[in-house]
């Protein structure tokens, strides 16, 4: 539920300048539409002209311009306008700690994938001639015991090091009590080391340090894919959001001031600008206005304000400018609440098991089972314990779940570059599993089965040319809509705005007005928020009406999610009469209305305990809290910071089909991983019996693995296609 | 004898050079380094 309103109110950037210690600053801006090297030079040639710039340069990969100023005291939104200028919006944004460790952990993968390459690259060197002697090629004793010291010697730091990541998770899993994909890796890797070492020193005939480090370089690669995946959305998604600055303007002794929010005590007077949002719970001092409550209580209409009244955090201010006092803290203000309600929702989620756990809790007890028998059942039928142990470690080594591994992240990556194509970016691979497994859709309705911006009803060209002077001088939303519908042409003089009321001026030397009702002169109308009046002085009154109109492919959004095998339902915050209109354009039977944030949250919830998994579609703020609790979340992208925040995949601005594609394509995902899982089952159901009885050696465990892994990822591919 | 110690250290010598361009922050930006090479800098003109 949100309403765009352009406002054009300039916003005080300076709270992403970040200060460096030898006087300068520095900002990160992310600038949209720029694509080559025209754009490229322009932008920096640009930029870098701006006195007090020192340096700027554009990452044409992730859209992201860093600008270093001079001195400290310089000013980003300078930069922002000279972009805009350009044809470039820009929007600052505060990369974070996060972000940096989060690059660090990436920039770990890659390094330990290299070395793991180096390692099963060299390793092999020493490998290949140890197979040739498997199959009676001339290799003497000593010769095969220096060639496996030295494929050791390469073969062991390699897996040591690359390891780490799988180590380190597998003993964080075990530490909480759980078993998870990394532990019969880990418990894999090193025994095949410690019996590769041991054969080495006891001079016998398998070594499979090859095996331990092209297992985890091909292991390395999945995990790198889901990191990546994992990456782009956050760098596309995180950033978006970033310009609801965390600042107020605050009156002190006379004089503006910027503060950050927690600085904010009940008693402060602030000022609220038009266009501004309202970063704590607050009571009209002065002025008079109207506030767009869309985001918080998913009224379309916008509402009258004046001095006494008590506005709650989030509402956007639109027409005049308002002096407020101080109620409530920002952390007990009413967004606050909401906030509380998205971290309990997105506890409950992190508690979801991803696919490859579930099936690594069955595999895991099964594998280890088997082998441990191999051993105790070999040394009890007379193999000896040195023979039995090195078929346990073969059953281990070649049942190793490097298909697993990579059948999951492999299917993940190619369906999530499928969907950014369609522009719909996903946040994570658990996301694409819950998505897969929906039965019911629930739609907001303002913004996601609407466009979410007033809409002249009926209009006629005559009429519209005749109050279109006076609506261009405004910026009352409705009166935009208006002038939207005109086009460009005149604009009305000596105008005036009445705040909370209309706008008033002279069209042709004749003076009118437009606004509400009773301001314009129409008596005894009940005036609704969603019309306007425009009469010239001493004439007839003309009435403009304007609707939420719905989105064009909504209709057939609904059908194809029904046809799909899903029920849809629309749950707003609107009126009824509002809702029950655009659930039958929709065809959408089921439909409610008039909910808080906390009752959609509760609506979804309802359904989970009847056993349905939901998929919540919606942007508004007042949707936050559903779209946390919902099996998996979608938002526009033109949905708020914290909508974005609690939804799984945001799908850009235009087309609702994208959730049909979305759909589609996590069902096909899972279909993959499936056919991944069982190949690796039946893999395993040959290989297994093989290695107990002793037919594995080092080049079978070669081949089969690698072979394995590339049946899984060509599988992957098929992800989506025809 | 020396060969396979030799190999050891080029492919050795490879991960470090990987390791440097990891650290040296190529693969920030590989779309923006590819159409750099297009943009002419003024400033980079050959003196004749």
């Amino acid at each position: 539920m949100a309403l765009t309103y352009d406002t054009g109110a300039a916003a005080d950037l300076s709270a992403f300048l970040r200060r460096k210690d030898d006087g300068g600053a520095s900002v990160e801006l992310l600038v949209r539409g720029a694509r080559c090297a025209g754009c490229l030079s322009k932008i920096e040639r640009e930029v870098r002209a701006l006195p007090g710039v020192a340096l700027a340069r554009l990452n044409l990969t992730t859209g992201k311009l860093t600008v270093e100023f001079t001195d400290a005291s310089a000013d980003p939104g300078r930069v922002v306008a000279a972009l805009d200028r350009l044809g470039y919006p820009a929007t600052p944004y505060d990369p974070g700690q996060a972000q940096a460790a989060y690059d660090r952990e990436g920039r770990a993968l890659i390094l330990a994938m290299a070395v793991a390459a180096f390692g099963a690259m060299n390793t092999m060197m020493f490998s290949v001639p140890l197979w040739a002697g498997l199959f009676g090629q001339e290799l003497g004793p000593a010769t095969r015991t220096v060639m496996m010291w030295l494929s050791g010697a390469v073969g062991a730091p390699c897996a040591i090091y690359a390891g780490m990541p799988f180590f380190r998770s597998a003993w964080r899993s075990l530490k909480a009590g759980r078993a998870n994909m990394d532990v019969p890796i880990s418990i894999g890797v090193i025994l095949t080391l410690a019996i590769s070492f041991s054969e080495t020193v006891l001079k016998g005939r398998d070594a499979y340090f090859d095996a331990a480090v092209s297992l985890l370089f091909l292991l390395l690669i999945g995990r790198w894919l889901d990191h990546q995946l994992r990456a782009k959305a956050r760098s596309a998604a995180g950033d978006l959001l970033a310009l609801q600055a965390p600042a107020a303007t605050r009156i002190e002794g006379g004089a503006e001031r910027r503060v950050p929010l927690s600085d904010l005590a009940p008693g402060d007077i602030l000022l609220v600008r038009p266009g501004e949002r309202l970063p704590v719970d607050a009571m009209v001092e002065e002025g008079a206005s109207e506030l767009d409550n869309a985001l918080l209580t998913g009224e379309t209409a916008p509402v009258a304000v004046t001095p006494g009244e008590l506005c709650r955090a989030g509402a956007v201010n639109l027409t005049g400018v308002l002096r407020l006092k101080v109620v409530a803290r920002s952390e007990d203000s009413a967004l606050a609440g909401i906030a509380r309600l998205v971290e309990a929702g997105a506890q409950a989620r992190s508690r979801y098991v991803r696919l490859a756990d579930k099936a690594a809790a069955v595999y895991v007890p099964v594998v280890h089972t088997v082998a441990a028998l191999t051993f105790v059942g070999g040394w009890a039928l007379g193999l000896g314990p040195r023979e039995a142990l090195i078929r346990a470690v073969a059953v281990l080594i070649v049942t190793c779940p490097c298909a697993l591994g990579l059948a999951v992240p492999a299917v993940q990556i190619t369906a999530s570059a499928r969907l950014f194509r369609k522009g719909v970016l996903v946040k994570s691979g658990a996301a694409l599993e819950r998505l897969a497994e929906v039965d019911h859709v629930v739609f907001d309705k303002t913004g996601v089965l609407t466009e979410g911006r007033p809409r002249l009803v009926d209009p006629v060209p005559a009429v519209v040319a005749l109050a279109a002077p006076l609506a261009r001088a405004s910026r009352h939303p409705l009166a935009r809509a208006l002038a939207a519908e005109a086009g460009p042409g005149p604009m009305a003089t000596e105008v005036r705005e009445h705040a909370g009321l209309g706008v008033e001026g002279v069209i042709d030397g004749r003076r009118a007005r437009l606004g509400r009702a009773a301001f314009v002169g129409v008596a005894n109308h009940d005036h609704t928020e969603t019309e306007l009046w425009f009469g010239f002085d001493g004439d007839i009154k003309i009435r403009f009406r304007f609707t939420d109109a719905l989105r064009p492919d909504a209709a057939e959004t609904v059908k194809a999610l029904r046809a799909r095998g899903l029920t849809v339902e629309i749950l707003s915050g609107d009126a009824p009469a509002a809702v029950a209109r655009i659930a039958e354009e929709a065809g959408v039977e089921a439909w409610r209305a008039g909910l808080t944030p906390a009752e959609k949250a509760a609506a979804v919830d309802a359904c989970r305990e009847m056993g349905r998994k939901v998929l919540m579609v919606g942007d508004g703020l007042n949707d936050a809290a559903a779209l946390a609790r919902a099996h998996a979340a979608m938002a526009p992208g033109t949905a708020l910071e914290a909508s974005q925040n609690a939804a799984d995949l945001v799908f850009s601005g235009e087309g609702l089909t994208a959730v049909v594609e979305a759909v589609d394509l996590s069902r096909s995902a899972r279909r993959r991983a499936l056919e991944n899982f069982g190949f690796a089952a039946l893999y395993n159901l040959v290989a297994a019996p093989a290695a107990i009885l002793g037919f594995v050696n080092p080049f079978v465990a070669a081949l089969a693995m690698s072979g394995s892994s590339l049946v899984v990822t060509l599988n992957a591919l098929r992800t989506g296609g025809r | 004898m020396f060969l396979a110690p030799l190999s050891v250290g080029l492919g050795l010598m490879a991960v470090a050079a990987f390791w440097w361009t990891l650290r040296d922050g190529q693969y920030e930006d590989p779309v923006g380094d590819a159409n750099r090479i297009l943009v002419d800098d003024p400033e980079d003109r050959p003196l004749v």
